[in-house]
Order: structure tokens, then sequence, then C-alpha cells
């Protein structure tokens, strides 16, 4: 299967998955919300443009927010992660491991200490965002940090069980493909 | 100018970024008016289509709570029969009735249209529900949204097919109502905690209000029919700044579980509004 067309079937399949299953989880909490979908951004190759990844994290927030009714704030969280992630790659990737090419970030590709930093950070930043623009909405401070820490303690726990369900094949960026 | 080019190719990426954020942004904040707006209305036609496969599975499962909810709402419409009441005769004179059998319809107020829920949310802090019908077969905005035991929501968003309403579990949400014994003007909010409580403010204290009463809406609504079931007080707490109550109101609808509801019409709203409005104007 192609890079593209996996891609595009994880962008339905990432969608779908956050709207009918963690959507429809009877809320424990008012703080906790289950968010698995831009783990979709997470885990775009290597070898995007950033431009193009921008865009598509725009695209991709957008296409959740026409489901819940919230136009732009997906949109506005996916984009701030897809324009940070290429900083955060050259900042955690040797230079030699990142031309010897992987096509996408993983465990294996990065090395588990990289990777988990890489979604630590990118998962904090997305949803300090998301909670912030709800907010200056409504809400006090502890309520930022309360639901900013718990959500993100259930998004890991879910990326956790996701990484351990779907091993990625660690492959090779090679000249030919 | 060489310099105005050079810079936007330098900062392409960062410009790129702060654009999409804007509209974004911009999109966020301005979100009631980008209800009426015609993209969302694809928008809700367009989900509307993957939210009637889902609701196909998952209303199978709760099938029989449903039916005990809608036998338990035949039953109290049947005890409301005409047929159901007999009082010793105590007239005098015979009297032909020469009115239309249907001689009540001209003076219709509401209109209960009934539409299948498709797509419900309530863990978010804006809750919206999604119908299926929409402008083809009679809803309009801002008719009301009642399920078998009580008020759900308000139409915010009409496509052909599909409709969205604003839940009764929705920050901005507020719906005018009363206590049913009697006494007492307030409006129901939520707070974004808890799905199964909403909050009735403005009850002032002179009112004796205990555990239990029910909540009702109010017949100064132009959007609800009066005395549809709110919800019922669960505590009563006294707001500190003024002379009023805070009671907390567990919902009538279970919002866990909704799956019918009717689209309430009000027929009468047209003649209203361009009264409301000429008052206004004077």
């Amino acid at each position: 299967m192609s890079n593209l067309v996996r891609n595009i079937i994880r962008f339905a399949f990432f969608i779908l998955f956050q709207i009918f299953v963690l959507g429809k989880i009877p809320p424990l909490h008012q703080f906790i919300i289950p968010y698995l979908y831009f783990l979709y951004i997470l885990w775009l190759p290597f070898k995007i443009t950033r431009s193009g990844l921008t865009l598509l994290g725009f695209l991709f927030g957008f296409a959740l927010d026409i489901f819940t009714k919230t136009p732009g704030l997906h949109a506005a969280a996916c984009v701030l992660i897809a324009y940070v992630r290429p900083f955060l790659i050259s900042l955690l990737m040797p230079k030699e491991a990142a031309e010897i090419g992987y096509s996408e970030p993983s465990i294996t590709s990065m090395g588990f200490v990289p990777y988990a930093v890489y979604v630590l950070v990118l998962t904090i930043l997305h949803h300090s965002y998301l909670v912030f623009l709800e907010w200056l909405h409504f809400g006090s401070f502890l309520y930022f940090l309360g639901k900013v820490f718990a959500t993100t303690a259930i998004s890991l726990l879910l990326i956790l069980i996701t990484e351990m369900l779907f091993v990625r094949k660690a492959k090779y960026r090679t000249n030919v493909a | 100018m060489r310099n105005v080019f050079l810079f936007i190719a330098r900062f392409s990426n960062l410009l790129l970024f702060l654009s999409l954020q804007v509209i974004a942004l911009s999109m966020l904040f301005r979100y009631n008016k980008f209800h009426q707006a015609t993209y969302m209305n694809v928008a809700t036609e367009l989900t509307g289509k993957f939210y009637v496969r889902y609701n196909n599975v998952e209303t199978f499962f709760s099938l029989q709570k449903q039916n005990e909810r809608l036998r338990q709402q035949n039953a109290e419409l049947l005890n409301r029969l005409k047929e159901d009441f007999e009082i010793p005769d105590s007239s005098k004179q015979l009297v032909t009735d020469s009115f239309r059998v249907d001689s009540l319809e001209q003076y219709r107020k509401y209109l209960y249209l009934p539409a299948k829920i498709i797509g419900n949310s309530i863990s978010a802090q804006n809750n919206f529900i999604t119908l299926h019908r929409g402008s083809n077969q009679g809803v309009g905005l801002n008719m009301s949204v009642i399920g078998a035991q009580g008020v759900v929501g308000k139409i915010v968003n009409v496509s052909p097919n599909m409709s969205v309403a604003m839940s009764l579990l929705h920050r901005k949400n507020s719906v005018v109502a009363v206590l049913k014994k009697g006494g007492g003007f307030g409006e129901v909010t939520w707070d974004g905690k808890d799905p199964r409580f909403v909050t009735l403010s403005n009850i002032p204290r002179t009112i004796q209000v205990s555990k239990g009463d029910t909540v009702v809406t109010s017949s100064y609504s132009d959007i609800f029919p009066p005395g549809k079931v709110v919800g019922y007080v669960q505590t009563v707490s006294e707001d500190k700044s003024s002379s009023t109550y805070n009671l907390k109101v567990k919902t009538a609808v279970d919002f866990y579980s909704v799956q019918h509801a009717f689209v309430v019409k009000n027929l009468q709203k047209a003649e209203l509004d361009s009264l409301l409005k000429k008052v206004k104007k004077d």
C-alpha cells in the first residue's frame, strides 16, 4: 500500500473513530475527554513539505470540526501542532538517522525516548491550546489546568494502547519509491 | 519591493501558519453566525449521512428502553382522552353542535412534528443534536425540540433533510422556565459540568421551593409550548449576591439515551413577531 493511500485511509479512520467511538463514551468527569484523533498528524511521513503539513493539519482539524459543530476549534489546534512538528523532529532526531530515512515517526525510527518526548510535547501543546480556546469562553484557571492535565493523561494512555495494538513496520525510505 | 518578496518567500511557512490560525479563530469566535452560513448547511447534510448510518445500528440496542418510554407517553396521552371522563348529565335541553368537527384547527398554536434523533453529544461544552428532518419536512429555525419526557433543545441550523438543534446542554442555551406549583420565573442554563443537571436561576426567595418540585416551560416563551417538563429540583441553594435561589435541576430527558423527539412549530409566531417588531419601532 502506498503512503498516500495509507494516509487517506488513516484520515477517515481517525475522524470516524474519534466521533463514533470515543465521542460516544459516556463522560466520567467534565475534565476527561478522550482525544486520539491528532495522532494522525503525529504519524504523517517525514518527507511531507512544511506548508503541506500545515495545510493538511487545518483540513484534518476542520473535518472533525464539521462533525462536532465547532468550526475552527480543532482546526486551530491541529494547525499549531502541524506547524511545530518539523521543528521538534529536527531537534529530537540525530542528523544521520534522518538521512538514512525511515518513512514516518515511530518508536523504531526515532528511538523510544525521543519518540515519547515528541508525543508528549505535541499532546500537551494540542490540549493546552484547545482547552485555552475553550477557557476564553468560560471556566477558571483551575479548570484549565485540570482539564489539560486530565485529557493529556487520557490521550497518552490511548496513544500507548494504539501503538501496542497497531505495530507499524518501520519502513526505510528508498530512492525507488 | 524585492525585499518584500524575499521576506514573503523566507517566511512563507510562518505566514501560512498565521493565516490559517486567523481563519480558524475567526470562524470560532463568530461561530453563531456560522450556523447560518450556507456551507454549514452542506456540512450538516454531509455529516448527517454518517450519523444516519451509525444510528441505524445504535437504535437497535436501545429498542426496549425506547419502547418503554413511548408506551409511558402513550398511556399518559390516552388518559387525557375525553372519553375517559364522564360526569353525571346535568343538562336540561338538547343542543345540536353545529361546528365543524375540526373547528379548533384554525386556532392551533403548536404543531408537533415527529423526528428521529440521529446524532447527539453530551461530553462537550457545547452540545448539539442532529435530527433526521429538515426544511423539506417543515422544520425551520428557532423551533423547539421536545422529547417524550421533556424539553430537549432548539433548532439552530436546517438543511433540506436534516437539522441541528442546540441541546439544553449548551453553554449559550437559555430556556425561560417556571415552577409548576406556581410562582417563580427563571432561566434554565447549563454550567458545562454534569450532563444530568442544569441550573434554574432568578427564582425569588419569597417562594417556597423543595426538592422534587417540577420545573416546566413558561407561557412567556414564543418557542416552547407552556407546561413542558424541563426537570425536577435536585438541590436548593441561595445565591449570596441577590435575593434569589440557584436551583440544581435534574433534566427530565435522559440525554445519554434520547432517540426520538418532536420538533414543535409555533404557528402563531409570525404574527407575534411582526407585532413585536412594530412595537419596537414605535
